[in-house]
């Protein structure tokens, strides 16, 4: 039965890669309306092993239940349901009464702390079966990475359920605003995926845009106002150290993104009235131009294999995407869709490129294929702009203003499909994510 | 069955980055230019009435150039407006000026940028062409980062849509 449900969503994750998924058989795929009934689990308090750990329990598998609840692809089915609770980790399981509720999967767990430090351990069975889904794990840390330990178990159930890999345990950089419209305060911010652990990595004197994280996530590239023209700078996650990285007298930079072997960045440069993309070496400095045409050429990102890069350019009259090789050359437009189409991003898979359409007065992000097929409006607003991928390529998180006077930034994230879009709660108003990777 | 007790041990390295400070900017991070538009003080000798004051540029000559809807071409009255400003930076000469240019909301962020770096452009084309030496004027693309106007329809749209001339202290400082 697990199976089953299981492989439907799998079928969904999918859609991008049927090949990779049909091994899996002839199933029934369970579609109600559109939406995919999601799977119901159950994840009891871990199992208190000290004194001090009862309260982390509950904590644990509260995270663990918001982070699969979050995917949209799980329900959970509450513990006022529960017939038996799990009070020993290592005591059999009492398959029938989950299979009672309904719960299709399990997740156990336990947890001692001590002092500061403390470990987790996790289980998870499929229920139907009556059997375990992988082997258990265990987690060591400290008691302030808890948030962190809980995704990480979490990650494991996603990823043994879906067979894709997760993405909880990972960072955002984002701006953070405050201040009224016509008066933004903007800071470059760093925050946990979920919205928790924010952490301000710059002050909000200038006006700052658009960090994009490195893939290795320990640097992040953004557009700083701060020597009174826009500049690109590089910053260091760690030290929070920051240096401008380009800096040309009489033009503006803006737009960077790391290739993925974290030396060179491809960004715009403006002198003029023109835009072109150029690369830059990020230990020597040295610059190369990589378009020349009078029109507009931002927003570069590159594939993950690093050797072709995707653009917008309104050189056809309107913004539109190509793509070209990471050296440059003669590009290839691949929107061809009515409306205007900008900051285009690569997913980390390769398979898609995400966007930000404007059609009709709204704007919306969509995915296509990297060859402009498919094209697949996920969202659309009065403003949504600048997508940003998960690590596992699943999920895109993206910016949302509302409009008006009283008009305000928040974080969105939404599924492939686009049937699972959900605000990302932060402290302060916040736009222009950069997701970054998996952390170890 | 057969309970599998092997628990695999993943490194305990959950510590947190580094803790940041959020003032390590200070004071010197601080830069007049950086946030926005207008508002030169310090260098004006006078009021409005004054003309060679940057009030009287902002007031009367008119300091502001307006675009239609995705573009950066010049109206008719944009090329009036910018006439005016070149006879007076022509006449005061110790001024040098920073053209800012701008976007309304209706766009993505780096596409703006770039709108707006055109449309301070084309503003500073048009001065060098009236005879302002190039050297008094450099161009800032503020995107859509500082809208003037805050409802979102086109009567604000309108107004945010602009090349801004920004008197800056002369040219001996």
């Amino acid at each position: 039965m697990i199976w089953r449900i299981l492989v439907c969503m799998m079928a969904v994750l999918a859609w991008t890669a049927p090949i990779a998924q049909a091994q899996q058989g002839p199933l029934r795929i369970e579609i109600t309306e559109g939406v995919i009934e999601p799977l119901p689990f159950a994840v009891p308090a871990f199992v208190p092993e000290t004194g001090e750990s009862a309260q982390m329990g509950q904590q644990l598998a509260q995270l663990v239940a918001a982070d699969l609840i979050g995917t949209g692809l799980f329900r959970e089915v509450p513990a006022s349901a529960f017939i038996s609770g799990v009070n020993d980790f290592n005591a059999p399981i009492q398959y029938a009464d989950w299979k009672a509720v309904n719960a299709q999967a399990l997740i156990t767990g336990a947890v001692a702390v001590s002092g500061e430090q403390m470990t987790v351990k996790f289980r998870v069975y499929d229920v139907f079966s009556g059997a375990e889904l992988g082997s258990g794990l265990q987690f060591a840390g400290t008691t302030s990475g808890w948030r962190r330990m809980g995704h990480k178990v979490a990650d494991a159930v996603y990823s043994r359920i879906t067979g894709e890999s997760g993405y909880f345990d990972s960072r955002v950089v984002f701006v953070s605003e405050t201040g009224a419209k016509a008066d933004r305060q903007k800071r470059l911010a760093v925050m946990d995926y979920d919205g928790a652990n924010v952490q301000y990595l710059t002050g909000s004197e200038s006006i700052v845009l658009a960090p994009r994280f490195s893939k290795s996530g320990d640097r992040v590239l953004y557009t700083s106002y701060e020597t009174g023209f826009p500049r690109i700078f590089v910053l260091d996650v760690g030290s929070v150290q920051r240096r401008v990285l380009e800096s040309q007298e009489g033009t503006m930079s803006f737009a960077p993104r790391f290739h993925p072997n974290g030396q060179t960045v491809v960004y715009s440069l403006s002198r003029g009235a023109n835009t072109d993309i150029y690369t830059m070496d990020i230990n020597s400095g040295q610059a190369t131009r990589l378009t020349s045409a009078p029109s507009i050429e931002t927003a570069p990102s590159y594939s993950p294999d690093g050797s072709q890069i995707v653009f917008e350019s309104d050189r056809s009259g309107t913004q539109q995407l190509y793509v070209m090789s990471a050296s440059g050359g003669e590009p290839t437009r691949i929107s061809f869709g009515e409306g205007r189409y900008g900051t285009p991003v690569w997913s980390p898979r390769g398979d898609l490129i995400a966007f930000t359409k404007q059609s009709k007065g709204r704007f919306h992000i969509g995915v296509m294929r990297v060859d402009g097929s498919e094209e697949r409006l996920l969202t659309a607003s009065f403003l949504d702009e600048g997508p940003t991928w998960a690590p596992n390529g699943r999920v895109i998180m993206f910016t949302r203003e509302t409009q008006g006077e009283s008009g305000r930034a928040t974080l969105y994230s939404v599924d492939i499909t686009g049937r699972n879009l959900r605000p990302v709660r932060t402290p302060e108003g916040a736009s222009d994510p950069s997701w970054g990777p998996l952390q170890n | 069955m057969k309970l599998s007790t092997k628990f695999v041990m993943l490194a305990g390295v959950l510590a947190l980055a580094a803790c940041t400070n959020p003032d390590r900017f200070g004071a010197d991070g601080a830069n007049g230019m950086g946030t926005g538009s207008g508002m030169i003080g310090g260098g004006a000798p006078g009021s409005a009435s004054d003309p060679t004051s940057v009030a009287y540029f902002q007031q009367s000559v008119g300091d502001r150039v307006l675009f239609l809807v995705d573009q950066s071409t010049l109206t008719e009255e944009g090329r009036a407006t910018l006439n005016q400003q070149a006879i007076w930076l022509n006449q005061n000469v110790d001024y040098t000026a920073i053209i800012e240019g701008h976007a309304d909301e209706q766009g993505t962020r780096e596409y703006n940028l770039a709108l707006g770096a055109r449309r301070a452009d084309a503003a500073r084309a048009y001065l060098i062409n009236q005879g302002v030496p190039a050297g008094r004027l450099r161009t800032i693309s503020y995107g859509k980062e500082r809208p003037i106007e805050v409802c979102s329809n086109e009567a604000c749209y309108a107004k945010n849509r602009r090349a801004v001339t920004v008197l800056a202290g002369g040219l001996t400082g």
